[in-house]
């Protein structure tokens, strides 16, 4: 007895009980009410609701289309951001890099209910573009990090490797910083698409509500619809899960992909 | 304008962002298909200049040329020489084969073109059958391979190499120069070779450039370098040696140990102070006959201190009975204790000019008998009334016993630290750089290491003093 208590897996079984009654056991109550009505009878009619339901659908696809946009436009601004930071000899990296990621640091409840004020500020319309731009300003820093870690991480020697093979600074960026900094991209995409897809708080501040977001939808299942709308949520929640799923064995399978074929 | 020489290093300086120089006037110039090593311990700038011919750093001052033409402002893609890097410094995400083809993708090079070379280039370095293997599951000695066969694809003119066999283990590594040679002269290009290593500089290179500091301090044959040190510091980094202070009396005369030697050297004038070099291979070592003790006419007698087995040969410390400590080496055991005599041939006494007789700075004489030099106030003996005016500039010399060195640096009138350390039979002889960076040369007798912090005090009495415009006359 002694000696098992002194084991070191020992120190896991808090874990474990928190794991199971907080993420097995909710994830077990949502697949049963996904499957069943409101009297405990298993149906698929909660799934069969959200596939003939346009408004569903449409909501759906919609808060896809916003977490790839959000998602692209992290890209297009963090990548060149955290390049910047990992390649150019700043004086203080770490102040720069604390910059950048500092935001990251503050609720994001408080940053989201600022940047309505500042939208109020500046005599701007709430509604889509708010929206976005609240999305990125929310999620920049999730793109940067991992990018910027995969950046600095780098080998510098491979640089002057390239460059003394024949290659170009432009080559040198395409044809090694480029591919080897992929993984942190795909990370990058993994931290800002799952959460932005989840997203309702966000929306529903940034737009008073007039934008209905996927997340929000669910919200509204559990939150308004009262204990008979609990099952049609749960189906929802399970598509979602999915989606993210999905997406992060995509990351993966992809990184994988990446190692072997190049 | 073509060029006896492929690459000519021209009064180069580098000096870094901090201020410190990497390489101070190196001057070097390398022959078609040479193979040409730089050995030096870390820091004394092997590397920068390495880094300065591929095009990674830019000198300072001076000039590279290749062919006779200037290339100190190519930049790295532009230079006809590749580099084989420390850490191979493959990359990750392409496989062997892409590896090696990277140089030529880059110039458009057609696919079945690319195919036949790169596997040529992968014959050379035995790895035919790695093509697409992934870099990391290679071992180390593999992947250097691949480095190599990456680096000498694009037909570069010179072929630089960073320590590359610095991480492969000691078998390997062997193996590994030998390789190398043969490669070398397959491919018939230039190789710059970078080392530390003083026994891979002598089996790898057709001449040796021994660098220190950022300068060069010799540059030769093995042979030569092995067999003819210009100073005490490349004598003491290549091989085993005992290094001893001498006094050369005429020439083919020298004198040391308490004894006359005859010798080959000339030229050094006469009773001036030199350096000797004695490899310790070269002493004949014999027991002494009691019996019949007027046999051989040994030229030193001792007793043998010390005695370790190196493999081949036995290593042996013989104290002399006038107090000098020789190592010698030879194949036959010669135990603790033993009565031993020795013979040196005058050909294998190496004499060197010495660098320096005493030490000398620069300083300026204060009221009060005291003279401020290194940045710091110093009491002398002298009444400086007599000879100086205050804030006359003088030329002060130390002799290097005189040096008090203390093991609290607090106890100092300055402090620095222990940098390079010469053992010269019967006493020390130390490079102190003090914290401004000064260099004081020291003799001493107590056992120092290299890095120790000490406290440096000179004695007043032994602090003298010149005019700047006179020489060696003291007044």
């Amino acid at each position: 007895m002694k000696h098992s208590f002194n084991h070191r897996r020992t120190w896991a079984w808090p874990y474990l009980l928190f794991l199971v009654l907080f993420v097995v056991l909710p994830l077990i109550m949502i697949g049963i009410y996904a499957f069943t009505d409101s009297q405990g009878h298993f149906t698929i009619h909660n799934f069969v609701q959200f596939f003939t339901k346009s408004e569903a659908i449409n909501t759906f696809i919609y808060s896809i289309a916003i977490a790839l946009i959000t998602t692209l436009i992290c890209i297009v601004l963090g990548y060149p951001a955290a390049y910047i930071m990992a390649m150019k000899s700043f004086r203080t990296p770490q102040v720069m890099a604390i910059l950048f990621i500092l935001p990251m640091w503050i609720n994001f409840l408080l940053r989201t209910i600022a940047t309505v004020e500042l939208f109020h500020m500046l005599n701007l319309p709430l509604g889509e573009g708010a929206l976005l731009f609240g999305m990125v300003y929310d999620f920049l820093p999730f793109m940067i990090y991992p990018i910027y870690n995969t950046l600095q991480k780098m080998d510098k020697s491979l640089l002057e490797a390239a460059r003394d093979l024949g290659a170009g600074r432009v080559q040198v960026f395409t044809k090694v910083i480029l591919p080897l900094s992929i993984p942190g991209v795909y990370s990058g995409i993994i931290m800002v698409f799952m959460p932005t897809v989840s997203t309702f708080a966000i929306s529903e501040l940034l737009t008073h509500n007039k934008i209905t977001l996927f997340g929000s939808l669910i919200q509204r299942s559990f939150g308004e619809g009262g204990i008979t709308m609990w099952n049609y949520g749960a189906a929802l929640s399970l598509i979602m899960l999915i989606i993210i799923g999905a997406t992060s064995f995509f990351g993966q399978k992809e990184e994988n992909a990446d190692n072997m074929i190049k | 304008m073509k060029s006896d020489y492929i690459i000519e290093v021209n009064h180069v300086f580098k000096q870094f962002e901090d201020g410190q120089y990497a390489l101070r006037d190196v001057n070097l110039k390398v022959k078609k298909g040479e193979f040409v090593t730089i050995l030096g311990p870390s820091g004394c700038g092997k590397t920068t200049l390495l880094r300065c011919i591929a095009g990674f750093q830019v000198a300072s001052e001076g000039d590279i040329l290749l062919n006779g033409e200037d290339m100190t402002s190519l930049p790295a893609n532009k230079r006809p020489v590749n580099t084989v890097f420390q850490k191979y410094a493959l990359f990750p995400h392409l496989n062997v084969f892409d590896n090696v083809a990277f140089g030529l993708k880059l110039r458009g090079v057609e696919r079945t073109e690319m195919d036949k070379r790169v596997r040529k280039a992968l014959k050379m370095v035995s790895m035919s059958d790695y093509e697409y293997r992934d870099v990391d599951s290679l071992s180390g000695g593999q992947q250097q391979r691949v480095a190599i066969a990456r680096a000498i694809i694009n037909e570069p003119e010179v072929l630089l190499l960073d320590e590359p066999l610095s991480a492969l283990d000691r078998k390997m590594r062997a193996d590994m120069q030998l390789e190398l040679r043969e490669m070398h002269k397959k491919l018939g290009i230039t190789f710059i070779y970078v080392t530390h290593d003083q026994e891979e500089a002598l089996t790898l290179s057709d001449r040796v450039v021994i660098m220190r500091e950022g300068k060069i301090q010799q540059i030769g044959t093995p042979t030569d370098v092995y067999n003819e040190p210009q100073n005490c510091f490349v004598a003491n980094f290549i091989g085993e040696s005992n290094i001893l202070d001498a006094i050369m009396k005429h020439d083919e005369l020298v004198h040391f140990c308490d004894r006359d030697f005859d010798c080959v050297d000339k030229g050094f004038g006469e009773d001036t102070e030199v350096d000797i070099v004695v490899r310790p291979e070269d002493w004949y070592i014999g027991v002494i006959d009691t019996q019949n003790d007027s046999k051989t006419p040994w030229q030193l007698t001792g007793e043998v201190q010390t005695c370790i087995f190196k493999g081949v040969h036995y290593e042996m410390t013989v104290l002399t009975e006038n107090g000098y400590e020789l190592v010698v080496q030879d194949y036959k055991q010669f135990l603790p204790g033993v009565k031993v005599g020795l013979l040196v041939k005058p050909e294998d006494i190496q004499v060197m000019k010495k660098e320096r007789l005493c030490n000398t700075f620069e300083g300026t004489v204060l009221a009060d008998n005291q003279v401020e030099m290194l940045e710091e106030k110093w009491d002398i003996a002298e009444r400086t009334a007599d000879r100086f005016e205050t804030g006359e500039q003088v030329r002060v010399e130390v002799d290097f016993n005189h040096i008090n060195l203390q093991d609290d640096e607090e106890d100092g009138t300055l402090s620095g630290e222990v940098r390079f350390i010469l053992y010269k039979g019967d006493h020390y002889h130390l490079t102190v750089r003090t914290d401004d960076g000064d260099d004081i040369y020291v003799d001493t007798n107590d056992i120092w290491d290299v890095g120790d912090r000490v406290g440096i005090k000179i004695a007043p009495s032994w602090i003298r003093l010149y005019k700047t415009n006179t020489d060696n006359q003291p007044a």
